[in-house]
């Protein structure tokens, strides 16, 4: 384990114990009330949850075209992630949306093109979990696969109305709604690189053991 | 070369199954079971639901299409052929193209008793225009099927493919039903939009030259042990 890893860790802890207390001191917003306050949790894990679908996908692209499993077991790891992360931002927006909207779900860009990126990962973890040998290959070339389709899943639901906020309203906020935001998209970005760490670390270490065993064999 | 590397596995595929047709007796019986089974559960005192016939055509075209994929590449691994069709000096792209080919064509002999079906049990003027509708179909059909493809070749060597092609082709394959099924739905109305339908179309021919270009260039790659 690198020397970082621990003291990382320790400052992850503090920044999510800290976090709930900016969270609980920022301002109410005017229309939504306390209920906003899901907001610091929703944006940065969304946030997350497509920094390690980017991962995955770039980790992937130079899996299948370079072969080397270092790129295989972080494509694998962040693929996880992706499925972690992208709970939290599903299971948080609709929470949300309830008390916003007045509905649990809509059919809008964002939220539907979320929804199939988490089950494209849901499936990558299905296949690397059951598929048994050659299946890193074929993930691989799911991870690019669910990569092109954004676009496409983007332009077709955008043709529908839309009541998700847009990315332009992040620039705008006051320094009391900012700062706990960026706070917490911070203390969500130290966690996805630990976490990350970890998992490829594992897979590394279980590499090893089925390199030793091998080798025992022989 | 390329084309007649096409020709020859299309022709092998086209030999194998005319000689038992296996593959399109179940698929089609399959297919219609599921038509039946939503007619069934939603034609209500003789009265279909509004606009659900593009719906349950495509749901019964992707049930269909999952099933025919598994089968054709079932039947390439019992004695290892498609291990012998990779070895052959042929190039791994063509091979793909032939394979798709065969299951297209597949899936739209499928789809000429399907529509007719659904328009018969849902009272929907599916067939008022023929050559939009076909357009619709050969598009749609080609893009799930150049997705389902190059999945069902690599999960060949997979354990428990028989559940993962579906779970792996489904959230892949969502563009391509949500334009086939609004694209069709437009088709219904009584008065047709035109622009409605070219937008979806527009769609329809960006994926499949996406998910084509995307499966010639991994294809080799991907099925490379």
């Amino acid at each position: 384990m690198q020397k970082w890893f621990v003291p990382a860790a320790v400052v992850c802890g503090l920044m999510f114990a800290i976090a709930p207390v900016l969270i609980a001191q920022a301002p109410y917003e005017s229309t939504m009330g306390l209920v906003q306050k899901i907001f610091y949790v929703h944006l940065p894990s969304a946030w997350i949850f497509l920094l390690s679908a980017i991962v995955c996908g770039v980790a992937s692209l130079r899996y299948l075209f370079g072969g080397n499993p270092r790129h295989d077991r972080t494509a694998w790891a962040a693929a996880e992630l992706v499925v972690l992360f992208g709970a939290i931002t599903l299971i948080t927006g609709p929470l949300w949306a309830r008390k916003a909207w007045g509905v649990w779900w809509q059919w809008d860009v964002r939220l539907t093109s979320s929804l199939m990126g988490w089950m494209v990962a849901v499936a990558y973890m299905l296949l690397r979990k059951y598929g048994g040998p050659g299946s890193d290959k074929l993930g691989a070339g799911l991870a690019l696969f669910g990569m092109a389709n954004v676009p496409f899943i983007y332009i077709s639901v955008n043709y529908w109305r839309t009541i998700h906020p847009t990315t332009n309203v992040v620039p705008t906020l006051p320094t009391s709604f900012g700062l706990p935001l960026w706070f917490s998209a911070v203390t969500f970005l130290l966690m996805f690189v630990l976490l990350l760490r970890l998992r490829v670390r594992l897979e590394e270490q279980r590499s090893r053991l089925d390199a030793l065993y091998l080798a025992t064999d022989e | 070369m390329f084309a007649r590397i096409v020709w020859l596995v299309l022709r092998k595929d086209f030999t194998v199954e005319v000689r038992s047709l296996e593959i399109a007796y179940t698929m089609l019986f399959f297919a219609v079971s599921c038509v039946l089974i939503f007619a069934f559960a939603l034609v209500q005192e003789g009265q279909a639901p509004e606009g659900g016939a593009a719906g349950i055509l495509w749901i019964a075209i992707a049930f269909a299409g999952t099933l025919a994929l598994g089968r054709t590449f079932e039947r390439e691994r019992q004695s290892e052929t498609l291990r012998a069709l990779l070895l052959a000096p042929a190039a791994r792209p063509a091979i793909y193209v032939g394979k798709l080919l065969g299951i297209v064509a597949l899936l739209l002999g499928a789809e000429m008793i399907l529509v007719p079906l659904v328009a018969l049990l849902f009272q929907a003027p599916l067939l008022s225009r023929p050559g939009w509708l076909a357009i619709i179909l050969v598009l749609g059909t080609l893009g799930f099927a150049a997705v389902g493809t190059l999945f069902a070749a690599m999960l060949v060597r997979a354990r428990s493919r028989d559940v993962l092609l579906p779970v792996l082709l489904y959230p892949i394959t969502v563009p391509v039903i949500i334009a086939g099924v609004r694209a069709t739905a437009a088709l219904l109305q009584p008065e047709v939009d035109a622009s409605i339908i070219y937008f979806w179309l527009a769609l329809l021919v960006c994926f499949d030259v996406v998910f084509v270009t995307l499966a010639l260039w991994t294809f080799e790659p991907l099925m490379t042990d």
